[in-house]
């Protein structure tokens, strides 16, 4: 093999540094999935009876769908019965009322993470809601935003605290019915994040949330809603691993965020789940459906993406262009190795008046990961002077990975402007060469040539963030030449 | 001691010998140039002085102030100030020349035991030089090589070279594709950079480019031999003749004629 080739497989071969597992009393529910389960969850949570009443209505559709076999990854029948739909640190009391109310051991595991809990220790400006397992353990700077009317934190408190924002939003983005892993989650999911942000409010701070998984074969369905009330702003970000194991672990969450007039929505993720092993096992099957509405005029909701975890990744982080002039963003960088599989894009569907969207994906395949960019724009008739540019370029890593782009186009008037630019590169052994000829080692330079593939969705980042995907990414390539 | 060493050197591409047997000796301040015919093995002899993994060395030794410059990666070399100034520089997307650079000098420095620049003083450093090759400062915030004209990746080669500061400097047909204006400018920058710690092979096709960087030896090169050395009138009589004056046959086009 030579040098380089070499210095591409040794970068493929990543070290997972999030492995590790927490060691904490957990009660979870016994395996398997019924309509006793899903009333079971909902008793746990305390749910009002109309909640429940969605979940069993979710979950009786949910039995009557087939799961979707179009997406272009390949995985073993999963068996929906052999599933903990529940698992929770068990706590002395009835739940963290503080953060000092918090199990040691779990802060210690947010630490770990780099994601200290305690808030003096918290990049200054950045709110965090941690997610372990099933439930929501700790969410910081909460009295601060409650201040300014700002609610955030788990989706189980929501229920409780504010029924009627819930009730009002939940599921008017995506329905239960909306697709095979949606109708799953909305039966059985267990906890995430919410936030509100009032009219007319800038939310001051980036909100977050980390979500962990611990517990040997459960799933996570985590359920996240983002209102944005007129003229609000709002920057979002969840990050996300999970300890290593031979099983696949499945993780179907829902997104839905609601922009209304004038109102901004920025939702950045960085997902790193675990990926397997380099022979492909164990591993994340990240199944996810989020979608934005832009309800309001002028309203925009921008999704960037950096999804280097995951045995399996299927996920569409969509916009539904409603009101006029409203705005919708897809910017994503989805890096394979090994032999993870992505099969990820957007969908960008225009209905109101001079709505403009802007995709720009990067797919990343090394090892013998395959990556697989699919996107839908459908502009209505409705949707006069609508505008729609999209990129998507590929890059590969060595000679036994794949890429794959299926954009999909339906436009139903005259008066509207569609681009679409796409390319495919081969890091060459010669940039490479170039580099090492330059005194830059074959590593350095693999990650620069990588970098500067995805420089334009990271500057798309909040600052924090950017400089932690390019660490991530870094990490997920590092390997030194052989 | 020579800077550069190279005996009895034999390299292959894949089951095909291009090197069969190069002696060339050069002395620390010299200016070599090493002209042929397509196909003739100056582009392979620039290649495995920098390490291209394409070529394997089959015999014989090359030493960079006695050390065994086969032993060492492409890397390596370069931070012990090999620079080969590439006949078609490479395009990095999304990397900006200037962001290149600066990790390329500080490596180097890093290997010469020198304190890495901070982003000023690189910035002053590079001013400077790019006055010498009178090139325009918004190259140094495009990516690398990426969308440059023809003229303007080689310029942007011989100004890396001059950031770099390498002991011994390869050019690999850096004439190829540059008009007149161009060339003199070009020449110019390497001409600057001429001085008694610093070696150069400057690998040409035509005896153009040797009346403005003028070299100290010409050695003709043909089969993977070298055939003929001397000084610099070697290459005016080459235009003369051509080099089937010398009895060698170029496949693809006569010499001098530009």
């Amino acid at each position: 093999m030579s040098d380089s080739a070499n210095t591409i497989e040794t970068f493929a071969n990543q070290e997972y540094k999030w492995g590790f597992v927490t060691d904490i009393d957990s009660e979870s529910i016994p395996r398997g999935l019924s309509e006793d389960v899903v009333r079971l969850i909902s008793a746990k949570k305390n749910e009002p009876e109309w909640l429940l009443e969605w979940r069993l209505k979710a979950y009786r559709h949910w039995l009557k769908m087939v799961e979707p076999t179009w997406a272009n990854v390949h995985y073993p029948k999963i068996d929906y019965n052999d599933i903990i739909y529940y698992a929770a640190p068990k706590s002395k009391k009835d739940g963290p009322q503080s953060l000092d109310d918090v199990d040691p051991e779990l802060l210690k595991t947010y630490e770990k993470l780099g994601i200290p809990l305690q808030e003096r220790a918290i990049l200054a400006g950045v709110a965090v809601d941690a997610v372990f397992d099933s439930v929501s353990v700790a969410t910081t700077f909460k009295a601060k935003l409650n201040d300014m009317g700002i609610i955030f934190g788990s989706f189980s408190e929501a229920v409780q605290n504010h029924p009627e924002l819930v009730q009002q939003y939940l599921g008017s983005v995506v329905p239960t019915t909306d697709n095979f892993f949606a109708a799953l989650n909305s039966a059985v999911f267990s906890d995430g994040s919410f936030c509100y942000i009032p009219k007319g409010v800038r939310c001051p701070m980036e909100l977050s949330t980390y979500f962990r998984i611990n517990a040997k074969d459960t799933g996570q369905f985590e359920r996240t809603l983002i209102i944005a009330d007129e003229g609000a702003y709002v920057s979002y970000l969840e990050g996300c691993t999970a300890p290593m194991r031979d099983t696949n672990q499945l993780h179907a969450a829902v997104v839905e965020l609601v922009a209304l007039d004038n109102a901004q929505i920025k939702y950045s993720t960085v997902q790193n789940w675990y990926p397997g092993d380099k022979e492909g096992k164990g591993g994340i099957y990240n199944f996810v459906t989020k979608r934005g509405a832009c309800r309001g005029v002028n309203s925009k909701i921008s999704w960037t993406q950096v999804e280097t975890g995951s045995a399996i990744t299927w996920k569409y982080p969509s916009c539904l262009l409603i009101g006029d002039n409203s705005v919708g963003e897809f910017y994503s960088v989805a890096l394979t190795n090994n032999y993870q599989q992505a099969d990820t894009g957007t969908k960008m569907i225009h209905i109101g008046k001079n709505t403009s969207s802007t995709i720009v994906s990067k797919g990343i395949s090394a090892g013998h990961g395959q990556n697989t960019y699919r996107g839908g724009v459908k502009i209505l008739k409705s949707a006069t002077g609508a505008r729609n540019y999209s990129q998507c370029d590929s890059m590969l890593l060595g000679d036994q990975c794949g890429a794959h782009t299926f954009p999909y186009l339906e436009v139903k008037n005259t008066s509207s402007t569609i681009e679409h630019e796409a390319s495919t590169s081969k890091i060459g052994e010669d940039q490479i060469f170039y580099c090492k000829q330059r005194g830059i080692s074959a590593e350095d330079a693999v990650s620069m040539i990588v970098h500067g593939f995805c420089k334009e969705v990271f500057k798309e980042l909040p600052m924090e963030f950017a400089v932690e995907a390019q660490k991530l990414l870094g990490v997920s390539l590092e390997g030194s030449v052989g | 001691m020579a800077l550069l060493e190279i005996k009895n050197l034999h390299a292959t591409v894949g089951d095909r010998e291009i090197l069969k047997g190069i002696d060339l000796t050069i002395q620390a301040g010299e200016v070599h140039a090493i002209m042929g015919p397509n196909g003739s093995g100056k582009s392979t002899l620039a290649g495995v002085l920098a390490g291209r993994e394409l070529y394997t060395v089959t015999e014989g030794e090359v030493r960079l102030d006695g050390k065994d410059l086969l032993e060492m990666a492409p890397e390596e070399r370069a931070r012990d100030g090999v620079f080969l100034a590439f006949q078609y520089p490479v395009e990095i997307p999304g990397v900006s020349n200037m962001y290149f650079l600066k990790a390329a000098l500080n490596n180097i420095r890093k290997h010469r035991g020198e304190e890495e620049l901070d982003a000023m003083d690189f910035l002053n450093l590079v001013r400077e030089k790019m006055k010498l090759m009178e090139m325009d400062q918004t190259l140094l915030n495009r990516a690398v090589n990426t969308g440059f004209s023809g003229g303007e990746k080689k310029r942007n080669e011989i100004f890396q070279m001059a950031v770099l500061e390498p002991r011994l400097a390869i050019l690999d047909e850096t004439d190829s594709g540059l008009d007149i204006d161009a060339l003199r400018t070009v020449a110019g920058g390497v001409n600057a950079l001429r001085g008694p710690e610093r070696s150069m092979i400057v690998v040409t096709h035509y005896q153009r480019l040797l009346n403005y960087i003028v070299p100290d030896y010409v050695h003709v090169l043909a089969e993977g031999r070298i055939v003929k050395s001397g000084g610099k009138e070697l290459a005016l009589e080459l235009e003369e003749t051509g080099y089937a004056g010398f009895g060698i046959f170029d496949e693809e086009e006569a010499v001098g004629k530009v």
